[in-house]
């Protein structure tokens, strides 16, 4: 699969490196050259230096034909707007967010984003693992 | 009406002072507490502290009574936030939202926005209409439609002048919507209607038809 990734920081390295070792065509994109230091040595994917929320950045990453768009930048807002730009203008299929905030998580839901709310998964782990730490992921 | 902008910038705080002027009620929300402070002196108690992009924020603001909400902040991306939850969450009939960088623009079409309004694209609006060998002028882009309504001047000697507007070549879908001739004169127009030299013609049109009404009224290449 063609899957590209805006933002490098730890969580957006460590997803491209997976989908990287999985054989998957993978491009990165983060607006800091430095940030890419956090993808292992032995990255195949395309490192791509640019704001990722603009669609002539995202179709430099290879946009056009990818089958996957992961917004995990910092920023909410940023997040949700480069989703819906690779929804809508590029034509990805499937566009995931990363959204801290659980009540626009659900809207972007609702407008066709998968949200990833970290607050909520985050807070379930924790509370988990204080009342059951045998079961703890 | 009742207004919430949000942003208490420069853009925000004078489309809040207009607005208060013009005797509408009106609520800004704004992140900078010392923004908050100057604005509440200046207009009396309108303004609250906040992100305006957050759901509970709007809430407080009464998002879910307004007539408008104007999302007038420096940040694009939080500008279209501002108009998506306004619609989403509260089904805010009209949405304004300010865009910072004209690249932007398409993606709050295509989401929906119903107006966004681009200082750059503005100011090139202006610059079409002081230029006078422009021949076609942007005015406005039709809200929740493709359609844009557009200004062609009709020349002193463009091969049109003397015809009476039935036996124009116009595109289909464009309608001639006013004519303001060379003395100020507006006139609305009917098939009978002669064109005259140096008279402004308005007009309703597809983006992808201009040159061909272009043409079609001024009988120029």
């Amino acid at each position: 699969m063609k899957v590209i990734i805006m933002g490098c920081g730890r969580v957006g390295a460590r997803v491209a490196a997976e989908f990287d070792a999985e054989g998957h065509d993978v491009s990165v994109v983060d607006l800091q050259p430095d940030a890419f230091r956090l993808l292992p040595r032995d990255f195949h994917g395309r490192m791509v230096v640019g704001n990722g929320v603009y669609q002539e950045v995202q179709r430099e990453a290879g946009g056009e034909g990818a089958d996957i768009f992961m917004a995990l930048a910092n920023g909410d807002n940023r997040n949700a707007m480069a989703a819906q730009v690779a929804k809508h203008l590029l034509g990805v299929p499937r566009v995931v967010a990363r959204i801290f905030d659980p009540e626009r998580a659900e809207v972007y839901r609702e407008l066709g984003v998968e949200a990833v709310n970290p607050t909520v998964v985050v807070s379930n782990l924790v509370r988990q693992a204080a009342l059951d730490p045998a079961r703890r992921s | 009406m009742y207004i919430v902008i949000v942003g208490g910038g420069q853009v925000g705080a004078q489309t809040a002072r207009e607005l208060v002027a013009f005797g509408h009620e009106v609520t800004v929300v704004e992140r900078d507490a010392e923004t908050v402070r100057a604005l509440n002196a200046e207009l009396g108690e309108i303004a609250i502290i906040g992100d305006g992009t957050e759901v509970s924020i709007q809430e407080e603001a009464g998002v879910n009574r307004a007539d408008l909400i104007v999302a007038t902040t420096g940040r694009d991306e939080a500008n279209l936030a501002v108009a998506q939850v306004a619609k989403q969450r509260f089904g805010t009939p009209r949405v304004i939202a300010r865009i910072n960088f004209p690249k932007n623009e398409e993606i709050f079409r295509v989401v929906g926005v119903d107006i966004a309004v681009s200082a750059t694209t503005a100011i090139m609006s202006q610059i079409e209409q002081a230029l006078p060998s422009t021949p076609l002028i942007h005015l406005l882009e039709l809200h929740g439609s493709p359609f844009e309504l557009v200004e062609v001047v009709i020349g002193e000697d463009a091969a049109t002048v003397g015809q009476a507007v039935r036996d124009l070549h116009l595109p289909a879908e464009s309608l001639l919507t006013l004519v303001v001739h060379a003395d100020g004169r507006p006139e609305v127009p009917t098939g009978e209607t002669q064109l005259t030299a140096g008279a402004a013609v308005l007009a309703v049109t597809l983006p992808e038809h201009e040159a061909e009404l272009r043409r079609g009224l001024t009988g120029g290449a």
